[in-house]
């Protein structure tokens, strides 16, 4: 598989000359598989570019897998333009919910006074699926997600192909309510699809001193993703869903305290850019961009 | 795919309500025990251990048959409380809610009476996760040791 990421930052796109190196769209990261077929995380603003992409490499089949429903990971879709082509076969996956089926929590955006285009009314065949807690073959891969800690329903998702598993974690607060050094891995909200991945892709919106001011909004420090990693004994970390008022260079400060927690390992954490490439198949895994 | 054991076994994966219910139960003074999905106790919280007398480490993840077995539990009348009769085993095997007074042995020896109450957990979709379990002491009745 490999997988490109459209859009990393998190909660608010952060354009600008400030942003410009790790990029200021917000989650969406496109997984094509060997099947030809394309699952695409999130639908956050990156899902604009992607979709003006996808028209001149259109996949065998399509679907989006959304972790939860804040905007910042729901925004694109009303930009994707594949959702406009008459006809065309898209499937959704969401969290599901015991009160309202995802189509009709998706609607509340694309809707007005929200959003001009009703969701009843784009010209592509839309079909709603909860997200698959027990594995669903999808192309040439399996998928799963799991629920993790965050505000509100929010899953991550586990896609491997060829004995390698990317794992997208984009939303993930492990340590709410204890200490992530102490509890035993089985008791770690994620540890279940983190599991041994190749590749993490994981939340690590706060610095160490930013974090305080912040628990109980569902992100991570930097320290508790690398706990988390090292828990789960992934074997390559993308730091991902950066705070919209980091810039590059404190983006960069951040990796630096990152790798002082893996050390002698430190090129297997990166910061996550748009544009990134990562390549998992029977060879290893690639990283590039 | 789950590289880890099945459920009902110890180190089994956690689902999170049962991983949010045991950051509860850490962080209260009220003695809270946790059975997972495939009968499994868990987890208790140091309330319960301190309750019980021995810390949950020193116990592990056991069938909560074994555990409800070693707890002797009765009525305050003395009549043998059976296990799927117990405020847990009502919350595991009938999916209710269930609140009893009981007596009960803890493992320093000691026999003492509580008010029991659980119920069920379950998720988004109506999974069944587990049970809670609270126990709360009698303070008129104090301990009977």
């Amino acid at each position: 598989m490999r997988a490109r990421v459209w859009g990393c930052r998190g909660s608010l796109a952060a354009p600008g000359a400030d942003t410009v190196k790790y990029g200021g769209n917000t989650s969406c990261v496109e997984v094509r598989l060997e099947s030809g077929h394309a699952l695409v995380l999130d639908a956050g603003t990156g899902m604009r570019p992607l979709g003006v992409a996808m028209q001149q490499d259109p996949p065998t089949e399509l679907h989006i897998m959304l972790t939860h429903l804040h905007m910042d990971h729901l925004q694109g879709l009303g930009f994707f333009r594949p959702l406009f082509v008459p006809g065309a076969d898209i499937h959704i996956w969401g969290p599901s919910s015991p009160v309202e089926h995802l189509a009709d929590r998706i609607a509340m955006y694309l809707s007005p006074p929200l959003f001009p285009v009703r969701l009843a009314d784009v010209p592509s065949k839309l079909t709603f699926h909860d997200a698959p807690e027990a594995p669903v073959t999808i192309g040439s891969a399996t998928v799963r997600a799991g629920k993790v800690t965050h505000q509100g329903p929010t899953v991550g998702y586990r896609v491997e192909e060829n004995g390698r598993a990317l794992v997208y974690l984009p939303d993930h607060e492990p340590s709410l309510g204890g200490s992530l050094v102490d509890v035993p891995p089985e008791w770690m909200s994620g540890h279940d699809i983190a599991r041994r991945a190749d590749v993490l892709l994981h939340d690590a919106q706060y610095r160490e001193h930013e974090y305080g001011s912040h628990v109980g909004w569902g992100h991570s420090s930097i320290a508790d993703t690398m706990v988390f990693a090292n828990k789960a004994e992934v074997e390559n970390v993308v730091l991902f869903h950066h705070d919209p008022y980091h810039t590059d260079l404190e983006l960069e400060d951040l990796l630096t305290e990152a790798r002082a927690q893996w050390p002698g390992m430190e090129d297997r954490i990166c910061l996550a850019a748009e544009g990134m490439t990562v390549v998992l198949d029977r060879d290893g895994v690639a990283m590039r961009g | 795919m789950s590289m880890h054991e099945p459920l009902g076994t110890p180190g089994s994966p956690k689902s999170l309500p049962l991983i949010l219910a045991r950051e509860l139960a850490s962080n209260l003074a009220t003695p809270m025990f946790l059975i997972d999905s495939g009968g499994m106790l868990v987890f208790y919280n140091d309330a319960a251990a301190q309750l019980l007398g021995k810390p949950f480490a020193d116990l592990g993840e056991i069938p909560s048959g074994e555990f409800g077995a070693d707890l002797q539990m009765t009525t305050p009348d003395g009549e043998p409380v059976r296990r799927r009769d117990s405020p847990a085993g009502v919350a595991f095997f009938e999916h209710r809610p269930a609140h009893m007074t009981v007596m009960a042995t803890t493992y320093d020896g000691g026999r003492r009476q509580y008010d029991a109450t659980a119920y069920p957990l379950f998720g988004a979709t109506g999974e069944m996760h587990g049970v809670v379990a609270v126990f709360w002491q009698h303070q008129t009745d104090g301990a009977h040791d």
